[in-house]
């Protein structure tokens, strides 16, 4: 056992931190560190110019721009970007459909789109789950059926995250109503400015409009945009899945959102059942980093620790108590949030709500905490 | 960052664990040790010492093995494993840690050559109910005071006592077993304490007479809390495999507990505690094999913190899942839930680390584990 990174880890975390907190600008991290919400542009900005310098898709094959890095330098180089405030790379290119299309896609669908999605220049939406399709994505409708040389899809996709940016969507379809449920589906590439595509905004808790239904009647979409073998679907799916819940701890991000509960806390600090629940927080937040920690350190041969589902679990629930800690330290005047602009009550304070109603959503995204105790209980422990 | 152990770590791991699962493996055989004096299985003890495993942490020149605070850990989640009553924890750990880090060059090699061949058993009288101090008696030194719960106090041979020093300060003597008033008993996990009273108790200081050991005695208490820590992670992982197996096996309704999803998430949620409790105690121990003191007992004081909690959360959850079989004195599941609870009491409990931990928590932005100070304010 060995406490300290490696001379070489460690300047390639200092190179890291550099490049972050340096070359991206300081208005997009301070839009992060604050809380704000960030613009289109400011995503597309900072996703280039971490592209431009070969960071933005370091965990892609290295034929297709990836870096041949170690876990454990992948892990750096994701907790120095969010401890800096810069946008992690969008995740529905950089960690769904790009190492999907690298892994399963013809070299020409890889030429096609897989620069392109690296550096943002398709904003690629995930047109996976449908009202009755949740949990059990496998019990998709949405149709694809073959005319000519396309497809005819036609059905509803719900909880479409940012698609009203969306160039294109990665799209589950049933393409063998016969089939059995997981062997009848394929996935297909989706231009969203296709006719008869339509996508239409859903409200959330917190007021804002971050997802979105999107409508498909007769979208003509060429064959070429199948991805892999038809009925294939659910092999993809899986793949993209099990990627989806590694990287989604978000260890640096809340470590920092704690860091600034403690300076926003004030006065408040002086009150020990404050200083308490941030000590047990911090306490709490230091078991699940080095957690991260050794799960990178095992996961070496590629394959990812079993363990990578306590993460997903653990990480969204401190970031939700942290969420909460905030909204707490803002007290009434959180009640704020859509006062006036020129509000004479702090904006961290206004935005403390919004942000800890959003912020139930990480329980149930990305396989929900249930779907990761079932894993656990399955896989790990053979329940 | 490396948690790995390397070859000579997993042998000697595997080591400790065939030999005590001979023993322990099966629990009735550790009820029996438990219920008969001194408490716990002598030949197995004088095994352990054959085996080198009492003079572990201590320097080859002092009659140990010069290992350090990650065998110790082994050792320790092993014992923790089977509920073994050995006094590895109250002996080797932290009598004998006493004697290491205070007791002159003659006093380590004497005490710690006879501790670690099995000839003598230390335990270290600190936890007291009237404080106990020391005044200067002619070439020694005489203590009196009560010292209350002492860790196989009344079988011990010596004792290592804290006492309050006549000028200041925290001294650290040795008393003969024979010169102090030992009422043992049973403490309910099955182990063994003793109160232990000096009357113008003969006492030898450990270590320079009069020196303050204050500090000394901390960063003793620091490793042994670790060890701790090892003692219940291998309990908790016991008291998780039993559970899971007896879920898959045991039958209600017709069908076997795992049919019911809402037991299985109990189960995977105490996986979770075991997890993130293991990440952290292992992490405090190679910050204490740094040797920097002041790291180690801040690190110690988190793991601990983290292993209340998690000690807590498994050993409830163990016997709730396993129903009224739990609540039995036979049953292993129940025995470690009660074990857990002293580890947890033994060296300061969760609200303490707590309370000490948040006193610091201004002083800097964020913790982190890769950092030498273990504080960052870089993240601007
Ligand atoms: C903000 C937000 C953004 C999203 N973005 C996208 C997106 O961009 N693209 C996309 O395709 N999808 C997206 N999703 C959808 C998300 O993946 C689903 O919400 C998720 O899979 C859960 O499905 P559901 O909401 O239908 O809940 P359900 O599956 O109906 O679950 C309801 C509750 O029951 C529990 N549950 C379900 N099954 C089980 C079981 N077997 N055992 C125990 N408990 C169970 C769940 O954990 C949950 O608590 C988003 C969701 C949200 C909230």
């Amino acid at each position: 056992m060995r406490l300290e990174l490696s001379a070489e880890d460690q300047a390639f975390r200092e190179e890291m931190r550099g490049f972050f907190t340096t070359e991206v600008p300081q208005e997009i991290r301070s839009t992060v560190l604050e809380g704000r919400e960030l613009s289109r542009d400011q995503i597309v900005t900072s996703q280039r110019i971490l592209n431009a310098a070969g960071l933005a898709v370091p965990h892609w094959p290295v034929d297709d721009g990836g870096r041949d890095w170690t876990d454990l330098q992948r892990h750096i180089w994701h907790e120095e970007m969010q401890q800096a405030g810069v946008p992690a790379p969008l995740a529905f290119n950089a960690s769904m459909i790009g190492p999907v299309l690298a892994q399963f896609a013809t070299p020409e669908m890889k030429r096609r789109f897989l620069p392109a999605t690296a550096n943002l220049d398709i904003w690629w939406s995930q047109g996976f789950s449908e009202p009755d399709a949740g949990s059990d994505l496998a019990g998709l409708r949405t149709t694809a059926v073959r005319d000519g040389e396309d497809w005819v899809v036609n059905g509803q996709k719900t909880w479409t995250t940012l698609g009203q940016y969306g160039d294109w969507i990665f799209t589950l379809v049933r393409t063998d109503p016969e089939a059995k449920k997981q062997s009848g589906i394929s996935m297909l590439l989706i231009d969203m400015t296709s006719p008869g595509l339509e996508v239409r905004p859903i409200e959330l808790i917190d007021g804002g409009h971050e997802v979105n239904e999107v409508w498909f009647t007769d979208v003509r979409v060429p064959g070429e945009n199948l991805v892999g073998e038809v009925n294939q679907g659910w092999t993809m799916a899986k793949f993209l899945l099990g990627n989806e819940r590694v990287g989604v701890a978000p260890v640096g991000a809340v470590k920092r959102a704690l860091a600034r509960a403690k300076q926003l806390a004030g006065a408040q600090l002086d009150d020990p059942l404050t200083r308490a629940r941030v000590a047990e927080l911090e306490n709490q937040l230091l078991a699940l980093e080095l957690t991260a920690l050794r799960v990178v350190a095992n996961s070496a041969d590629g394959a990812p620790h079993p363990a990578s589902s306590v993460l997903k679990l653990r990480g969204t629930e401190l970031q939700q108590a942290v969420s909460e800690l905030i909204l707490d330290l803002a007290g009434p005047a959180s009640l704020g949030a859509r006062g006036a602009e020129d509000s004479d009550l702090p904006g961290w304070a206004r935005r403390s709500a919004p942000t800890y109603l959003n912020l139930r959503k990480a329980s149930i995204y990305g396989g929900s905490n249930e779907i990761q105790r079932q894993i656990i209980a399955r896989t790990i422990l053979g329940l | 960052m490396d948690f790995s152990l390397d070859d000579e770590q997993v042998a000697l791991r595997d080591a400790v664990r065939s030999l005590v699962t001979k023993t322990y493996g099966d629990f009735e055989q550790r009820r029996r040790a438990s219920a008969a004096e001194p408490g716990y299985d002598e030949s197995l003890w004088r095994q352990l010492a054959e085996m080198g495993v009492l003079g572990l942490p201590f320097a080859e020149d002092d009659g140990g093995m010069g290992a350090g605070p990650v065998e110790v850990a082994l050792v320790a989640a092993e014992l923790g494993r089977v509920l073994a009553p050995e006094p590895f924890l109250a002996s080797v750990v932290l009598a004998g840690g006493a004697v290491a880090a205070a007791g002159t060059a003659d006093q380590r090699s004497e005490l710690l050559g006879a501790l670690a061949s099995g000839e003598r058993l230390l335990a270290l009288a600190h936890e007291e109910t009237v404080p106990v101090t020391a005044s200067r008696s002619g070439e020694g030194w005489s203590l009196t005071g009560t010292k209350e719960p002492v860790l196989h106090g009344a079988r011990a041979d010596l004792l290592v006592v804290s006492a309050a020093l006549p000028d200041g300060g925290t001294g650290l003597f040795l008393v003969e077993g024979t010169d102090a008033e030992t009422d043992g008993y049973r403490t309910y996990d099955g182990g063994r304490a003793a109160r232990v009273r000096l009357r113008d108790a003969p006492a030898t200081a450990l270590g320079e007479p009069g020196a303050d050991q204050a500090t000394t005695l901390a960063g003793v208490l620091a490793a042994a809390r670790l060890a701790a820590c090892h003692e219940a992670l291998g309990g908790m992982e016991a008291a998780l495999a039993a559970t899971t197996a007896y879920l898959k096996s045991r039958k209600q309704f017709g069908v076997t507990l795992n049919t019911f999803q809402a037991l299985n998430f109990r189960a995977a949620d105490m996986y979770v505690s075991l997890e993130l409790t293991r990440s952290i105690v292992d992490w405090a121990t190679m910050v204490l094999a740094t040797g920097d003191p002041a790291r180690a007992g801040e690190a110690s004081a988190r793991a601990a913190l983290q292993t209340s909690r998690a000690g807590r959360h498994i050993g409830q959850e163990a016997i709730q899942l396993h129903g009224g079989i739990a609540m039995t004195a036979e049953y292993l599941v129940g025995n470690i839930t009660a074990h857990l609870t002293v580890l947890d009491h033994l060296l300061g409990d969760g609200r303490q680390h707590l309370g000490t931990l948040m006193t610091g928590v201004g002083d800097y932005e964020a913790l982190d584990p890769l950092d030498p100070t273990m504080r960052s304010t870089s993240s601007q």
